[in-house]
């Protein structure tokens, strides 16, 4: 059951107080070594059936209409992740879509969502 | 006849009742709403409470702006009936695009809960018209997502057509930009402001006043405008 990610950020010229605490947070931890900290939203959306082009146009829909506000958030992207995560730890499906590169950046949808 | 005037209850709504009290108060009818039934009773007039509609997941107001009885609001609105929105309803009110900009988190991160000044920069909205220009009223403020954001030109556009509705006096509370309290649309029927007047009503139980101690009735004027529009047009 393939997902769709939505990445949505604050957008850069907004003041982030969320991430500001945590990047107050890490250097009391000694954690230190970073010049900010920004806290943003991941959405992973379920679908039915195979990933189409309508379905990614609802996706986009869904992105700008209610998962942002774009007066203060940006899209920052849209990818398709196959295996949905259900073939069990490890993998074992064969779809060698588990780890990071499994979030394969889509052609379409992310750059469009930008503008 | 008196004023009726709607309190649209969302979950998570907390001020609704205040609200409905502060509407009897200054002498209209209050009218309770449901978030679930597009039925907006034949009011006059609407507000959208205060509160943490839909416990703020997501954003403050992105759910609620959404429920069945805003398609209605937005249409009233849109025909010039006067709608206000306290807090989590000015949040409300930016989300469905009744008005311009957003709120953030406060720019010290806490909540902040105190007797607030504000200026009255705009005396000619449907919900300030029982003030006088400059005026300088003393309600309760209690936010943690209340800094208000709008681009530059969005912000420019608001101070030269007179919409910024109200200024924070003293002390900036949340790192608004340009210290703006509230906004109103063009036509000045649909205010919002992050403030709490129906919380400043009644002798006894209001904020600090210029009598001493829980004396500010200051925010009777924002219910008592919307009367006079409502009976003047009647």
């Amino acid at each position: 059951m393939p997902k769709i990610i939505v990445d949505v950020m604050p957008k850069p010229e907004i003041l982030d107080p969320q991430g500001k605490a945590i990047g107050a947070a890490l250097e009391r931890l000694g954690i230190e070594g970073f010049r900010s900290v920004r806290q943003g939203k991941r959405f992973e959306l379920k679908v039915h059936g195979e990933v189409t082009d309508e379905v990614l146009a609802t996706v986009e829909h869904a992105a700008k209409t209610l998962l942002s506000n774009p007066v203060i958030e940006d899209v920052v992207s849209v990818r398709v992740k196959q295996c949905g995560g259900n073939c069990g730890p490890g993998g074992g499906c064969g779809c060698g879509n588990h780890g990071a590169q499994s979030e394969a950046a889509l052609p379409v949808g992310a750059e469009d969502l930008l503008a | 006849m008196s004023a009726r005037i709607g309190v649209v209850t969302f979950p998570g709504s907390l001020d609704d009742r205040d609200a409905l009290r502060a509407i009897r108060i200054a002498g209209a009818e209050p009218v309770s709403l449901f978030h679930a039934e597009p039925d907006l009773k034949n009011v006059d007039a609407v507000v959208l409470p205060g509160g943490f509609s839909y416990g703020d997941y997501l954003r403050a107001g992105a759910i609620a702006r959404f429920s069945p009885i805003m398609d209605k609001v937005v249409d009233a609105a849109n025909g010039g009936m006067p709608v206000l929105g306290i807090c989590n309803g000015f949040q409300i009110l930016t989300e469905v695009h009744l008005l311009p900009g957003s709120m953030i988190k406060n720019d010290h991160r806490r909540f902040v809960c105190r007797d607030q000044t504000l200026r009255i920069e705009n005396a000619q909205t449907a919900w300030t018209n029982a003030y006088a220009h400059g005026d300088e009223v003393v309600v309760p403020l209690k936010n943690q997502d209340g800094q208000y954001v709008a681009d530059e030109h969005v912000l420019d556009e608001l101070e030269a057509e007179g919409r910024v509705a109200f200024r924070y006096v003293g002390w900036n509370p949340n790192g608004s930009r340009r210290d703006i309290a509230g906004v109103t649309n063009a036509r000045g029927n649909v205010v919002g402001l992050m403030p709490h007047p129906e919380h400043a009503v009644e002798p006894g139980f209001g904020p600090q006043g210029r009598e001493g101690q829980v004396t500010s009735t200051d925010g009777l004027g924002f219910f008592a405008s919307v009367i006079n529009g409502v009976l003047a047009t009647a």
